[in-house]
């Protein structure tokens, strides 16, 4: 796909939505047996009996479906190179079976980097919501992102 | 017992290893990051990670995976030891997440864990919050990840 989004439309305060994501409780018991099989991942009941108060997701589960939901909602339109890293995560509350999840990325700052001419980090504010308006996690992290290529000189 | 008296801070612990095969690496990133160099090897190429590697969340996911294998034998002999386990709980998230080198086709992540710190939780008489630094490295002696987690522990 031709980028639409480059590293020089990303700005401070910049609002990219995220694209909504149903959670069901198949792909949540399907993710937790593959890397993550606690009771409270694969059991409604093992779920209610927890803290978490429900069949839940993976901590890692919801952050890999907050990806997906920013690659549709936005990053498969942007020069994007990856990432190096997540300052800090913070699954705030339980991603239960049924919630539908929608947020945002916020641009916090950009730079140029000097070690890869033509390419800028951005840094983001990530936050998903429930479908109360609960934040249940909040992110914050820097994507690589190439900048729009320089017109041909026009000399 | 407590996680800190099985583990003391500082003390580094194997968890096992996670070969990242090509088809793993697909897999995942068709549902959760299919940014091209994470699904098309040929694609990848025109792209700072050069070739086809594995999507950051897949590195994390797989660090859960091998604790949770470990986790398992572990609680297994403690039971059988007559010792009554860490009762380890969810996570409220984690920090300093790194994605250090690129996990490329074909590559063997080993995994560990040092509990850093516990302190019990002020707000919820009768949970601690431990503290870990996690790590994987590759075949070559690579850090490729690391980050600091939380695990919740009841008493």
């Amino acid at each position: 796909m031709e980028a639409r989004y480059f590293f020089e439309d990303f700005v401070p305060g910049g609002v990219f939505p995220l694209a909504p994501k149903q959670v069901t409780a198949e792909e949540i018991i399907e993710f937790a047996q593959e890397f993550d099989p606690q009771p409270m991942h694969l059991d409604e009941a093992a779920g209610k009996a927890s803290i978490l108060g429900g069949l839940s997701a993976s901590g890692w589960h919801t952050a890999s479906m907050f990806m997906r939901m920013m690659f549709d909602g936005w990053l498969s339109q942007s020069s994007s190179e990856g990432s190096p890293g997540v300052d800090a995560m913070e699954w705030r509350k339980p991603v239960l079976a049924g919630d539908t999840l929608s947020g945002r990325s916020t641009v916090l700052e950009s730079r140029a980097l000097r070690s890869r001419p033509g390419i800028g980090i951005v840094k983001f504010l990530h936050e998903v919501e429930n479908q109360r308006g609960d934040v249940v996690m909040r992110g914050e992290n820097p994507i690589m992102i190439r900048m729009r290529a320089a017109p041909e000189a026009a000399e | 017992m407590k996680l800190i008296e099985l583990s003391p801070p500082g003390k580094k612990v194997i968890t096992g290893t996670l070969t990242f095969t090509s088809e793993d690496i697909i897999r995942f990133a068709r549902k959760f990051d299919p940014q091209p160099f994470h699904v098309d090897a040929e694609a990848a190429r025109n792209y700072v990670f050069g070739d086809l590697c594995a999507s950051g969340w897949h590195t994390c996911a797989g660090w859960m995976k091998v604790f949770m294998s470990y986790w398992m034998t572990e609680y297994a002999r403690l039971k059988q030891e007559g010792v009554e386990p860490p009762k380890l709980g969810p996570s409220a998230g984690f920090r300093k997440l790194q994605w250090l080198k690129p996990v490329y086709v074909g590559d063997t992540i080993t995994y560990s864990t040092t509990l850093l710190e516990s302190r019990p939780l002020a707000s919820r008489p009768g949970t601690w919050i431990n503290t870990t630094l996690n790590d994987g490295v590759n075949q070559h002696g690579e850090a490729v990840m690391r980050y600091e987690g939380t695990v919740l522990e009841f008493e």
